[in-house]
């Protein structure tokens, strides 16, 4: 049952889930408290726009899908604060601009065989090592931006008209937190698959809100959760030959449910 | 004269070219209790944000002690309406109240002993110090608005502005509040925006009846102490019906009455 451990390709895919993680921990109860999983969701489809380009212009994949996804996190940033009213339409279009870019470049691309697959919906077998210390890195990066940043994000999170007042610059917190998104995104799309892992922002933030009393108590716990469904997601995708992200947010869905069910109703 | 602690002149303002607020003047002496009434969408609110210079003003000014709302200087305590929104995220009363001193943590952007203990402070003010550990979402309605009332507290403000703060509490927890406002008016000014006729004539100073334009209403000591009466005399239910039929029998004037 355990020889997947013997793997190098395992051992890599499971470092990196860990990794990933943390970062999705962290970020995911932020987003989730600002409303912000639509807008991810416009930032990981449009990110395959950049995928897309990186195949067709023949450089890198993890190039071109941080600048897709940078550039959407700005885009949608800028339509929340200017166009409030309307901004979910206009982020569905952002959407799917994104996708039908990546779709169209790689259709063009000539004699092009990559598993196009892989991005969507993730691979077990997609990580290099390198990939690990972008990962690493991005961690930390993230880690010290939530913990100089804590007090602003929850200021945010839960009363941004307060937040404003007391000269917390809201719009720019915002725009980080997308920033943030979209790193995430990039990070996380080789294992998880870029269609599959925002369902894994928020399920495991969805789950801790119910059992804990502070923004810090909420990070930990979904970090944890997250480890737990994406190794376990990894190990059902080896011994079944499964899509990595479908095993992950399949079972995160099973994981979500139990723990509703255990405690309908917020901490009281 | 004393400078008015806030001054309105000439304000008009619009959303989307519909016109919310024409050539709205009015001035808030210091010390004083203003309510902010009328209809839903009459421009309460939004004259409320312009005081507080969320919201600019497209010709006509608002002054705060003299100075512009985004001058610094002046601290504006704000108590936003208690809508429930966010009562999912997880977080302490002792937290909301920290918020009111967000801008003075220390150099790692921490809030230390003294900030804490200024923010259980405010807590005991507004007598919630027992549940300073508790998740906002334990407490009941009024509760949760006593917790954000602390919070503006906490930032020591030259002046308290309150949007519906008791719109989705339930009677006496609408008296406690504004017995609270009435007692911290005694060292500040208040301005608080409602629809509750009944708790504004009873407590408040002034009204500024806000319908695109304003006008101003005196409320004297006399009919606020009645009211109040009125208001203690109920338990759990006092409606608009009721509040009007009081208004219309003529008010007995006791002798305490004469001394309030």
């Amino acid at each position: 049952m355990l020889e997947a451990l013997q793997m190098p390709f395992f051992q890599h895919a499971l470092v990196a889930g860990m990794l990933i993680a943390v970062a999705l921990g962290l970020i995911g109860p932020l987003t989730m408290a600002n409303r912000m999983t639509f807008m991810s969701g416009g930032i990981a489809h449009a990110t395959y726009g950049g995928v897309g380009a990186a195949i067709f212009f023949g450089f890198s994949v993890l190039l071109g899908a941080t600048l897709a996804a940078l550039v959407a996190a700005a885009v949608i940033s800028f339509i929340a604060f200017r166009y409030a009213h309307r901004a979910d339409t206009a982020i569905g279009i952002v959407w799917a601009i994104g996708m039908a870019i990546g779709v169209i470049l790689s259709d063009l691309t000539p004699g092009y065989n990559v598993d196009l697959m892989s991005f969507l919906f993730g691979s077990i077998l997609a990580v290099g090592a390198e990939d690990l210390w972008y990962m690493a890195l991005f961690d930390l990066t993230a880690l010290s931006l939530v913990w100089y940043f804590y007090y602003d994000f929850m200021a945010l999170s839960f009363d941004p008209v307060f937040a404003k007042l007391q000269g917390v610059k809201t719009q720019a917190l915002h725009l980080l937190l997308l920033g943030l998104v979209a790193v995430t995104v990039v990070l996380a799309m080789r294992l998880v698959g870029l269609i599959m892992l925002i369902a894994l922002l928020t399920m495991p933030s969805f789950s801790s809100e119910r059992y804990v009393r502070s923004l810090g108590g909420m990070m930990l716990f979904s970090i944890l959760l997250s480890m737990i469904y994406i190794v376990a997601g990894l190990f059902l995708a080896y011994w079944y030959d499964l899509s990595s992200g479908p095993s992950v947010i399949l079972v995160a869905a099973f994981g979500t449910i139990v723990l509703f069910m255990m405690k309908r109703k917020v901490a009281r | 004269m004393n400078q008015p602690a806030v001054e309105v002149r000439h304000v008009t303002f619009s959303y989307d070219g519909e016109s919310v607020l024409e050539n709205v003047s009015l001035r808030v002496e210091m010390g004083d209790f203003l309510a902010i009434i009328g209809p839903n969408g009459g421009g309460k609110s939004t004259l409320l944000k312009l005081m507080m210079g969320i919201l600019k003003p497209h010709s006509g000014d608002v002054l705060l002690f003299g100075k512009h709302p985004d001058e610094n200087g002046t601290i504006i305590g704000y108590v936003p309406q208690e809508t429930g929104h966010n009562l999912d995220f997880p977080i302490t009363a002792l937290d909301v109240v920290l918020m009111g001193v967000l801008h003075k943590r220390n150099r790692i952007r921490r809030f230390d002993d003294t900030l804490r203990e200024k923010a259980r402070h405010a807590l005991e003010k507004v007598r919630m110090d027992h549940a300073s550990g508790r998740r906002i979402a334990e407490l009941s309605g009024g509760e949760r608005q006593r917790v954000l009332i602390a919070r503006a507290l906490c930032s020591d403000p030259d002046i308290l502005m309150l949007d519906e703060p008791t719109a989705s509490i339930d009677f006496n927890g609408q008296r406690e509040i504004f017995d609270l406002l009435e007692e911290l008016n005694k060292t500040m000014t208040i301005v608080v925006v409602s629809h509750d006729m009944s708790m504004v004539m009873g407590y408040a100073k002034h009204a500024a009846y806000i319908n695109r334009s304003a006008v101003m209403h005196t409320i004297d000591s006399h009919t606020r102490y009645q009211i109040k009466q009125q208001l203690q005399g109920h338990e759990g239910h006092y409606c608009g019906a009721e509040f009007w039929q009081d208004m219309g029998k003529r008010i007995e004037c006791t002798e305490e009455c004469k001394h309030a």
